[in-house]
């Protein structure tokens, strides 16, 4: 059975995750012990909340994970976990981010569409990965952000339409590390699909 | 492009099964409608979009029955989950949230303590803090004109009056003021529900829907009244909400959620219909 660590830095609902990744068939930890990475098949980092908080959160974490991600194993992240692969973030003042995908988080422009995007948009997926394998594209995903990731097209596997064209999930040059701007563990049965392949993928 | 959502309402309260649904016609007169859990899987199935659990009874015991509801439907249905119900402190909201709902609606304690709003918004993020605001039309204009009045269906003047303790209690508030103070103060979400149109049937209570919808920045819920798919129809087109929410239509097997998405899909109105 594949190991799958749910790094808990703070706050938030971290119960779905867990029960998405479980329902996949993976064993599932949610722990503060960055020592736990060292073992697991496959990490996700979830994330709601401001960045800044969850950047300073993560300290404890940053050596395991970059020790993680050069073994070549799989990460996701998920919302904010996504944001904070980027390079930075202008959210609370501009803030670095793990910088192992290059891009940078910004807010939505103002404009007629009310910010936060909150509910079901539909995705176009712009790359093959086996993260996306079986998921149909315009597949509809649950989306909550007020702020979007804004990377190049080589790094971006799915985007989304919301008054601009961004970023709806993104990926590193070796393909190891994944994002995933809406919630897959609340995005209904394509969403488990996704997860069910992130358990593949480790 | 964002679809417009779909909420079916589940309002729960403690029996000797470990909580029930029920529903009620202008919150009394209460029927019996089904185990939530079971309830909140046939929904999922049907292509809802969320689900909103309102703990009714908002007791000491009707808490914990209410993080059993929640435990178990977030193991079995992967779909955003809202509660609300008698929450009034930080740890009432951590509570819930860790139980695996992902937001909660705070109606009463927002009232009667504001900051509570701007307090949970900084913790959890604004996303996760939905207001619920119930509010009744109040014809007596004359007197309240520092107050937001509407032109209603008819004609007649009105101000909509903020309700508290479900709809027992008067507030003086004026929604549209109170509505904007809320989002100033963090909430992520208003769930709107007029008392003159709850449990009727008679569709949204369209004018106070538009001036919410337009006036602010957060999206707003429609709440209170549908009767049939043209009612979601009108809340969407006419209310220019985000998402409508109902109970009773689906409860007792009038329309599935289905049928609702089908008949807007049919009039151009952007919905995930199940896939």
């Amino acid at each position: 059975m594949k190991k799958i660590v749910i790094i808990d830095y703070g706050l938030g609902n971290l119960r779905s995750v867990q029960k998405g990744l479980e329902h996949a068939g993976a064993e599932v930890l949610i722990s503060k012990d960055p020592a736990d990475i060292e073992t697991a098949d496959g990490v996700i980092l979830p994330g709601v909340g401001a960045f800044s908080d969850a950047m300073k959160n993560i300290v404890p974490f940053l050596g395991s994970i970059t020790d993680y991600v050069a073994s070549g194993k799989p990460v996701l992240g998920i919302c904010l976990g996504m944001q904070m692969l980027m390079t930075s973030s202008e959210e609370g003042g501009l803030t670095e981010g793990l910088d192992l995908v290059p891009g940078n988080v910004v807010r939505f422009p103002r404009s007629e569409l009310k910010v936060p995007q909150m509910g079901w948009n539909s995705l176009i997926i712009e790359q093959d990965h086996p993260f996306y394998e079986g998921v149909p594209n315009g597949a509809f995903v649950y989306f909550v952000h007020s702020y979007y990731v804004d990377t190049d097209a080589s790094h971006t596997l799915a985007s989304c339409d919301y008054g601009i064209d961004f970023a709806a999930s993104v990926v590193n040059s070796a393909g190891n590390v994944i994002g995933t701007q809406f919630h897959p563990e609340k995005s209904g049965d394509i969403g488990l699909k996704m997860l069910k392949n992130f358990v593949n993928m480790c | 492009m964002l679809t417009k959502r779909i909420i079916p309402c589940l309002d729960v309260t403690l029996d000797a099964a470990g909580g029930t649904v029920v529903k009620g016609v202008e919150f009394v007169d209460l029927k019996k409608a089904g185990d939530p859990v079971d309830l909140a899987k046939r929904y999922n199935e049907q292509g809802a979009d969320e689900l909103v659990f309102l703990d009714i009874t908002a007791s000491h015991e009707g808490r914990s029955t209410m993080i059993d509801v929640i435990e178990r439907t977030a193991d079995e249905v992967f779909i955003p989950l809202t509660v609300g119900g008698g929450i009034n402190s930080v740890e009432d909201v951590r509570q819930i949230l860790r139980a695996g709902a992902d937001k909660v609606s705070i109606n009463t304690a927002a009232v009667k303590n504001p900051v509570f709003i701007r307090e949970a918004s900084t913790i959890f993020g604004s996303q996760c803090i939905v207001t619920a605001i119930d509010c009744r039309r109040n014809l007596d204009v004359e007197n309240n004109q520092d107050k937001t009045i509407l032109e209603l269906e008819d004609g007649t003047l009105a101000w909509y009056e903020v309700v508290i303790y479900g709809g027992r209690e008067p507030t003086g508030l004026d929604t549209v003021q109170w509505a904007k103070k809320v989002e100033e103060l963090g909430s992520g979400e208003i769930l709107l529900t007029s008392m003159n149109r709850d449990g009727t049937y008679d569709g949204f209570d369209i004018p106070i829907t538009k001036k919410l919808s337009e006036e602010l920045d957060i999206p707003i819920i429609a709440s209170g009244g549908v009767g049939n798919p043209e009612h979601m129809y009108k809340g969407f087109v006419d209310g220019k909400a985000d998402a409508g929410l109902a109970a009773s239509i689906f409860h007792f097997g009038e329309y599935t959620v289905r049928d609702v998405k089908e008949a807007l899909k049919a009039k151009n109105i952007p919905v995930r219909l199940y896939s």
